[in-house]
């Protein structure tokens, strides 16, 4: 089971960035663990400290008005590189339900929601109007429906729509994971496997 | 004869995995080969437990030790007990589930990539999947592959399917020859310097044309790798001659009849004539250089005789400050050229470049010639059988001759999970795939090379064109 999603309204913190990797995300130092449980300390490790190891306080994750924030919100290509599902993982744990990106980079799509992270790759506009709210007010708030695919600023009419895969929405919106669905189909798995070569 | 109307490769390997498709869901893909090494697989297992299934297809899944064991002989303690734990559990979880594990101590241990070509595993038009990125690898082959999460792991483990979305296919034609001291990293370099980190979201590649077509296994292993740094779901390349005087007689290839069927099959995977692709690129070999990148994503690359590019001369305002922050990140000045830049490391290994004829072209510069003073070089085989043939052949004496290391088999400084690591600020030319920061260390700074460029780079101490070092060889 995974924590279901339908609305969330929010604070958000802002990384102005492109090409955020998952080597950025979660270095691979921490990538010895065994568990899920802890990543979210790790999350933007290398941004988030000086190389003295004391706390950058400039990097947007250590800024005050990011604590108790839900949303991050960033630019294109989200998540790229590794596989590591560590990402996920990490932003889950520091406490993030929903990406707001220009766009995202597959695997990282796909293991976000298979942990009800929420991937909402938005249009430039809606991006910018997300960027200048949280410029003129830093506690501004972010407003994302999933049943209706929205994004909107909080009390503000919804700006934009995302696009999400039907059979993945279900499954947040329900907070079931997709192992179920796969067991059911066993039958068809084995007969597959009586007919096929490789 | 029915009229079919012609098809891609991808989509003939797509639809025979196809086991059925509900209305608004994706498709139920059926795995042929699955992957496991001991770093993203762990909670997998444990997820097994929970729910009380067992491995499903046991002989369709082999694990290997590779990211995070050590590279220095054997009878060193792994590096740390983490990381000794994890390996501790892969043995405890493939003993459990009955999954055949090639071991640190295992004569085919090596990098997952490397060895499951080299097992005969990887076959053309299977699926191949691994939780890891890299495993665009065995697109070499004509083999679907991908790499997944440790969720979708589970979900192999316990159903050997997947839950896919159809990708979009991309063609890229390279047509006409590289020339001498430009190889295979070179040319898929170039490809995402030109495409960017994303420009194949949501794609499988294939990679055509008389340039790809003149590549030995090696080299298509080393393109289709790198496929995921273009943001690729998958890299293919059809089987031809090539492919299989490469796979015949691997341990676990068909063999007799069974063989001679299989090539019958294999031959049948190529594109159609008059099969559509969503997109194409092309690129003219002739034109490409040795590559190097200069900031910190693997798309950030230019010839080696090039200067690092300027920040006003970005698209855009994004492109600015990413180029900017990457630069201050490495330390060089816009409009410098590459060539000349002081270099601490050179690593050459990883599932990139790792195989023998990378060790071979290495070879080339390095027999006869010194380590530069206060370089550090570290040679990793990427499997212990490749480790084997290099040293049947002299090259480990080749490397340690002109002051280099020579390493057992494992990823190593590609990931620097294992103790091979950059300290802040050191700089390596690197036969790896990824410059992001930090990736060979904590404020390491990596420049992507070939294995020529990163030996070249070796016997100078600095950035080099590695054609200046060649004009002796035969
Ligand atoms: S060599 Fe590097 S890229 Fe390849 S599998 Fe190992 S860590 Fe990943």
């Amino acid at each position: 089971m995974i924590e279901p999603f339908t609305t969330l309204e929010s604070t958000y913190v802002v990384l102005r960035a492109d090409n955020v990797d998952t080597d950025q995300i979660i270095p691979a130092r921490f990538l010895k663990v065994t568990d899920k449980a802890g990543l979210g300390d790790a999350l933007f490790s290398d941004w988030r400290s000086r190389p003295d190891g004391t706390p950058d306080p400039d990097f947007p994750l250590n800024r005050p008005e990011a604590q108790g924030a839900r949303v991050l919100v960033a630019g294109a290509n989200f998540g790229c590189g590794s596989s590591r599902e560590h990402a996920p993982w990490a932003l889950v744990g520091w406490g993030f339900r929903a990406i707001v990106a220009l766009s995202f980079a597959d695997i990282f799509r796909q293991n976000a929601m298979k942990n009800g992270l929420l991937p909402v790759a938005v249009p430039a506009d809606i991006h910018e109007l997300l960027l200048a709210a949280r410029e003129l007010d830093p506690k501004a708030r972010i407003a994302i429906d999933l049943a209706a695919q929205t994004v909107a600023l909080a009390g503000d009419a919804p700006r934009g729509r995302f696009d999400i895969d039907p059979f993945a929405k279900e499954c947040l919106l329900h907070g079931v994971d997709e192992l179920g669905y796969l067991l059911a189909r066993l039958p068809d798995i084995e007969r597959h496997e009586s007919t096929h070569f490789s | 004869m029915t009229q079919t109307h012609p098809t891609t490769m991808f989509e003939k390997v797509w639809a025979d995995h196809v086991v059925g498709q509900d209305e608004g869901a994706p498709a139920v893909l059926y795995v042929d080969v699955h992957l496991v090494h001991e770093v993203t697989s762990p909670q997998a297992f444990d997820g097994l437990r929970a729910r009380k299934l067992r491995v499903r297809r046991p002989d369709r899944t082999v694990a290997t030790m590779d990211h995070s064991t050590p590279t220095l002989p054997r009878a060193l303690a792994v590096v740390d007990p983490q990381a000794e734990e994890q390996l501790r559990k892969l043995r405890e979880n493939c003993a459990a589930f009955g999954i055949q594990l090639y071991a640190l101590e295992s004569a085919q241990q090596g990098i997952v990539h490397v060895i499951g070509p080299e097992l005969g595993l990887t076959q053309p038009g299977r699926t191949v999947v691994c939780g890891d990125s890299h495993t665009s690898t065995h697109g070499a082959f004509g083999a679907l592959a991908f790499g997944i999460g440790t969720s979708e792991v589970e979900h192999v483990l316990a159903t050997q399917c997947l839950l896919q979305r159809k990708p979009r296919t991309l063609e890229v034609r390279v047509d006409g020859k590289l020339g001498p001291g430009v190889g295979a990293k070179d040319l898929i370099l170039a490809l995402i310097a030109r495409i960017g980190t994303g420009g194949a979201t949501g794609h499988v590649i294939e990679y055509r044309g008389a340039a790809i077509e003149a590549l030995d296994m090696e080299g298509r292993m080393t393109v289709c790798n790198m496929s995921i740094e273009a943001g690729a779901r998958a890299g293919m390349i059809a089987p031809d001659a090539t492919t299989f005087a490469w796979l015949e007689g691997r341990p676990l290839a068909p063999s007799g009849d069974a063989w001679h069927a299989a090539v019958d099959r294999w031959r049948a995977l190529r594109t159609d004539d008059g099969a559509r692709f969503d997109a194409s690129v092309s690129l003219d070999a002739s034109a490409i250089e040795p590559m190097v990148t200069y900031g910190t994503n693997p798309g950030m690359g230019i010839p080696v005789t090039g200067t690092v590019p300027h920040p006003d001369d970005a698209p855009d305002a994004s492109a600015r400050a990413a180029l900017a922050k990457a630069l201050d990140y490495m330390g060089f000045v816009a409009g410098a050229p590459i060539a000349g830049q002081r270099v601490n490391v050179v690593f050459i290994g990883s599932c990139t470049n790792s195989r023998l004829g990378d060790l071979r072209a290495a070879a080339r510069i390095l027999r006869g010639r010194r380590v530069a003073p206060g370089v550090r070089v570290l040679v990793v085989p990427g499997s212990k059988d490749v480790k084997r043939r290099a040293e049947a052949e002299g090259l480990d004496r080749v490397f340690r001759d002109a002051g280099a290391e020579w390493r057992d088999a494992g990823c190593s400084m590609c990931i620097a999970m294992n103790g091979d690591q950059l300290a802040p600020g050191e700089v390596a030319v690197s036969t790896s795939n990824r410059n992001f920061e930090g990736r060979q260390g904590r404020g390491g700074r990596t420049l992507l090379a070939s294995p020529l460029t990163a030996a070249a780079a070796a016997v100078t101490g600095c950035v080099t064109d590695p054609r200046t070092l060649m004009g002796d060889a035969s």
